[in-house]
């Protein structure tokens, strides 16, 4: 599979996210420091597409981003919900490449 | 087949209103037929708190009894219809409209009426007494024509007459039979003290006086003439010299009377007749009358607990008429027994003429128990005391350290909570045992507004608030519920204490707060906190890069963002003001941009179903015609809400828009622990509902009366009035200060009301530090203020003038596409989103993408 450029890191503001169309996905690309985590930006709980805009952070040593709406946690690296062992959200491989940030799908 | 019994009860005041609620409380109101009768025209009033009438002049203000609380619970209330005859035959209470009423059981609360020495000229007109609504109407209707108004009586009630004739701008006397004030409550000492306190008020004292006239004056309506030949002019005259039990109906139907008046009762508050129970200052107990709301309360329990046959016989045995209260502003405070009559009794007191404070207390003749105190000028050991008191907890071998200052700053010497019995009364007023309280803290009720709240603890007269903090916390600690007050995982530090980092330490960014003071990348909890305090401390622009992830979700796009993902937009219209041309372009506005369009609670539009890539087109097109940014997405000032006041209003007194519209334009953009809300009226008819706002503001005929932590929502709070007549200069000083000091001391997401509520010393301690700037601070926090309000922007405007800001605006970084997923319905003639059965039908669905 290859890696598709979806901007550059100075796009996506340090320690948050942006929301990025690859074909019809709506992905939730987010920055921590320099690295860069990619979920499907449709939030399970309230059915918008949303999580980019939720704020990044940690619960104890996970990454994580809260859903803007309904606050619930998604692990930045795997896409599980924290609050709801059932729940997840997909997850894409994503790098920062010399300052260009790419996703897998 | 048994009938559903036939509760009657006569007497609609606090204590009939009490029994009622236990009756309530123990889930079997609905096995009887309760009916409920008053004499005067409106159900229960507080009339412990009788002279707070003055500060609106309205009744509701207190009003004890709840919404709907007769409905639901199927009581019958008659208001207005006196109870003139019983008959014990044949069950039944007759009124003076003729109805009669059938019961099984009765209960009298028929109260006391106030005692009117039968001098010649009591009569007169202008003599009036203290007790009803009504009789505060007719003193202030009366006042009118007034100058000097006199009481007699110098009693707790009579003292309180006084404070409200002084208000009402009369020359105000005091008249009293017993060389001191409130001869009951306090010793000689005590009353020295106490009395030049009130001297100091203005008011005049005249002690040793022994009314034997009424008569015309020669300039007042009045002249007095004493049995000592002094004379004294007034124009009003009330009666405040003690109560008699309110007992003619037991005397009609032959019930056992006390010599002296008074109904006579058992331990479970059966009259001689054991279908007929009197409960209240009507009642006489071992030859006893109890003239204090905490004992009726109790003995309004025990009646209703008899009455539905509980089992744990609970019996009234006698109450402890300790109490503690404000008087013209004096700290007055009496414990058991005050003027140490107990055989072998010895006291300690202590006098500081300088801060103009008295204390005594009484000790047994062993010098091991405490037997009474007299506090005045300063009651703050009477919590302490009065458990010593009523425990029998042994006092420290140097009982005075009790009443002494600590001059070294050394402790006092307190008792620590955990010496209490599990039996130890917290709350008098309500019956409420530091084994209620902590049983209240192991169920989940974690602060002090928590446990006031599910155990009634600390209100009713406040007396207790400050112990029952201290049981609260102890059971805490004791429960190892360590009292994590850490803000979150990142930050062990309350939202006080790192507001006091940032401001002390100059930090400005998320990034040197947490490696000064954190771990971790921090939260959704611990971002927008810091976002709120960076924002109250230096105001900078929100959307700044090192800001603009910290924020919550709706001010990370300065709109509301919605359940399905799109954002509503709010423009100011400050004090809900708007121009024919503004209102035409929000119209043209939202018709171009097809939102929905919705009337605010806080008199605005609101214009729903913007798209993230909309927003900054929207808000060009506002601010091109006049508009700002109205914060409804912020922690912040909302609204200001008005009245048409003076300006239109035939009733209005000052100019309430113009007043809102200052201050929405002076606080908006403050960002706070939560969001603020304001209200002005232009009169006491209050349309703009202030009293339900953080601070609301009421225009008077001198100024406006300013009142401050109500809130409407989920948790109904009506505001405290905070200060009366003040002038816009000290309202705006004042309302600075009390919003920077909220700001710095709230928790996070705490409103006015549960702040103020958990604030140990409640509303006395905020106004000391507001009005008497007790902490030193007000200088600062005025300051402080300013610089938010000297450093407002438009967050909108900003943002429309940068180009790289608008790009966090895009729907996605990588296309100009918008989100297919929105799609609307149309309903009433507007957008709403579509929910998912209709996304699936696919029918009729509206687009924006």
């Amino acid at each position: 599979m290859s890696w598709t450029t979806v901007c550059t890191l100075d796009d996506i503001l340090p320690n948050a996210g942006a929301a990025a169309l690859v074909g019809d996905t709506q992905l939730a690309v987010f920055r921590v420091d320099d690295r860069i985590f990619a979920l499907d930006n449709h939030c399970p709980f309230s059915r918008a597409n949303v999580l980019a805009r939720g704020i990044v952070g940690s619960v104890g040593e996970t990454l994580v981003v809260a859903s803007p709406l309904y606050k619930q946690h998604f692990s930045l690296e795997a896409g599980h919900c924290l609050e709801d062992d059932s729940i997840s959200v997909r997850r894409f491989p994503a790098r920062n490449e010399n300052g260009l940030v790419q996703v897998q799908l | 087949m048994s009938h559903i019994q036939r509760l009657l009860v006569v007497g609609n005041g606090p204590v009939g209103h009490q029994f009622l609620e236990s009756i309530v409380e123990s889930g079997c109101a609905t096995d009887y037929q309760i009916t409920v009768i008053g004499e005067e025209p409106r159900p229960a009033y507080d009339r412990v708190h009788l002279t707070a009438w003055f500060e609106t002049r309205q009744a509701g203000a207190l009003n004890m009894v709840a919404d709907g609380f007769y409905a639901t619970n199927n009581i019958d209330v008659r208001c207005g219809e006196k109870v003139v005859a019983i008959d014990r035959d044949a069950k039944t209470a007759t009124t003076d409209s003729g109805r009669r009423y059938d019961y099984d059981q009765l209960v009298l609360a028929t109260g006391s009426y106030p005692f009117v020495p039968p001098v010649p000229g009591h009569e007169r007109e202008n003599c009036f007494v203290y007790r009803t609504i009504e009789d505060l109407e007719a003193i202030t209707a009366a006042a009118k024509n007034a100058s000097v108004g006199a009481v007699v009586g110098g009693g707790l009630l009579g003292l309180e007459a006084a404070k409200a004739i002084k208000d009402l701008g009369l020359k105000t006397h005091v008249i009293e039979f017993a060389p001191r004030l409130m001869a009951v409550q306090v010793d000689d000492g005590g009353g020295a003290l106490l009395r030049r306190k009130i001297e100091d008020l203005g008011v005049e004292v005249h002690t040793q006086k022994n009314t034997q006239n009424i008569g015309d004056g020669e300039h007042c309506v009045h002249k007095l003439s004493f049995a000592d030949g002094a004379e004294l002019e007034t124009d009003i005259l009330v009666f405040s010299a003690g109560i008699r039990p309110q007992d003619a109906l037991a005397r009609q139907c032959e019930l056992e009377i006390g010599e002296r008046g008074g109904i006579a009762i058992n331990n479970y508050c059966q009259t001689s007749d054991p279908a007929i129970y009197a409960i209240g200052e009507c009642a006489l107990w071992n030859q006893r009358i109890f003239g204090l709301i905490a004992p009726g309360n109790e003995m309004a329990r025990v009646a209703a607990a008899h009455i539905l046959g509980n089992r744990d016989d609970k019996q009234f045995t006698g109450a402890d008429m300790s109490t503690k209260l404000k008087l013209m502003g004096v700290d007055v405070a009496s414990i058991g027994d005050a003027h140490g009559n107990t055989p072998g009794a010895k006291s300690y007191t202590f006098i500081d003429e300088q801060a103009e404070i008295y204390k005594k207390i009484v000790v047994s003749e062993s010098g091991k128990h405490l037997l009474g105190a007299v506090l005045v000028g300063d009651a703050d050991d009477y919590g302490n005391l009065l458990q010593f008191a009523l425990n029998g907890i042994a006092l420290p071998e140097h009982p005075e350290a009790m009443i002494l200052p600590n001059i070294d700053g050394s402790a006092s010497v307190g008792l620590g909570v955990d010496a209490l019995p599990d039996s130890a009364q917290i709350c008098s007023c309500n019956n409420v045992s530091k084994g209620d309280i902590c049983a209240a803290v192991q169920g989940g009720a974690l602060t002090v507004g928590d446990v006031k709240s599910c155990t009634k603890a600390a209100s009713t007269c406040g007396g207790c608030t400050a112990l029952v903090g201290q049981v609260v916390n102890a059971e805490l600690t004791k429960l190892g519920v360590e009292v994590n007050t850490d803000l979150c995982e990142h930050f062990p530090y309350t939202r006080q204490e790192l507001f006091h980092l940032v401001r002390v330490g100059g930090i400005k960014s998320f990034d040197e707060l947490l490696e000064k003071h954190g771990s971790g990348k921090g939260c959704a909890i611990c971002k927008p906190t810091a976002a709120s305090i960076f924002a109250s401390c230096w105001n900078e622009y929100i959307l700044e890069s090192q800001h603009a992830g910290l924020q919550d979700t709706n001010d990370r796009f300065l709109a509301n963002m919605q359940n399905n993902g799109t954002f509503s937009v709010v423009p100011r219209m400050a004090g809900g003001e708007v121009t024919p041309d503004g209102l035409i372009t929000v119209g043209s506005i939202a018709k171009k941009y097809k939102l929905y369009t919705k009337i605010t609670g806080g008199q605005r539009v609101d214009l729903f179903g913007a798209t993230l890539d909309q927003l900054p087109a929207i808000w060009k097109e506002l601010i091109d015609a006049g508009f700002e940014s109205g914060h409804a997405y912020g922690k912040s000032l909302r609204t200001v809400k008005s009245c048409v006041g003076s300006s239109w209003c035939r009733y209005g007194v000052q100019d309430s828009v113009g007043q809102a519209i200052d201050l929405e334009n002076r606080y908006k953009g403050l960002r706070s622990p939560h969001k603020i809300k304001m209200a002005v009226s232009g009169c006491t008819r209050e349309c703009a509902e202030a009293q339900s706002k953080d601070v609301g503001v009421i225009a008077t005929e001198k100024g406006w009366n300013l009142y401050v932590c109500g809130n409407g929502g989920m948790k109904p709070r009506h505001a405290d009035l905070f200060a009366s007549d003040i002038d816009t200069e000290t309202l705006v000083k004042y309302v600075d200060r009390l919003l920077m000091f909220y700001v710095r001391t709230a928790d996070r997401l705490q409103r006015t009301s549960v702040w103020m509520e958990n604030l140990e010393g409640g509303l006395d301690y905020l106004r000391q530090v507001i009005i008497d700037d007790s902490l030193g601070i007000c200088d600062e926090l005025e300051r402080d203020m300013q610089s938010v309000v000297d450093s407002y922007q438009c967050e909108w405007k900003t943002t429309i003038e940068d180009e790289q800001k608008l790009k966090q605006f895009r729907s996605f970084v990588n296309a100009d596409d918008g989100d297919k997923d929105i799609v609307f319905v149309e309903e009433r003639g507007q957008i709403r989103p579509a929910n998912e059965e209709e996304k699936q039908l696919n029918n009729n669905l509206i687009a924006v993408a």
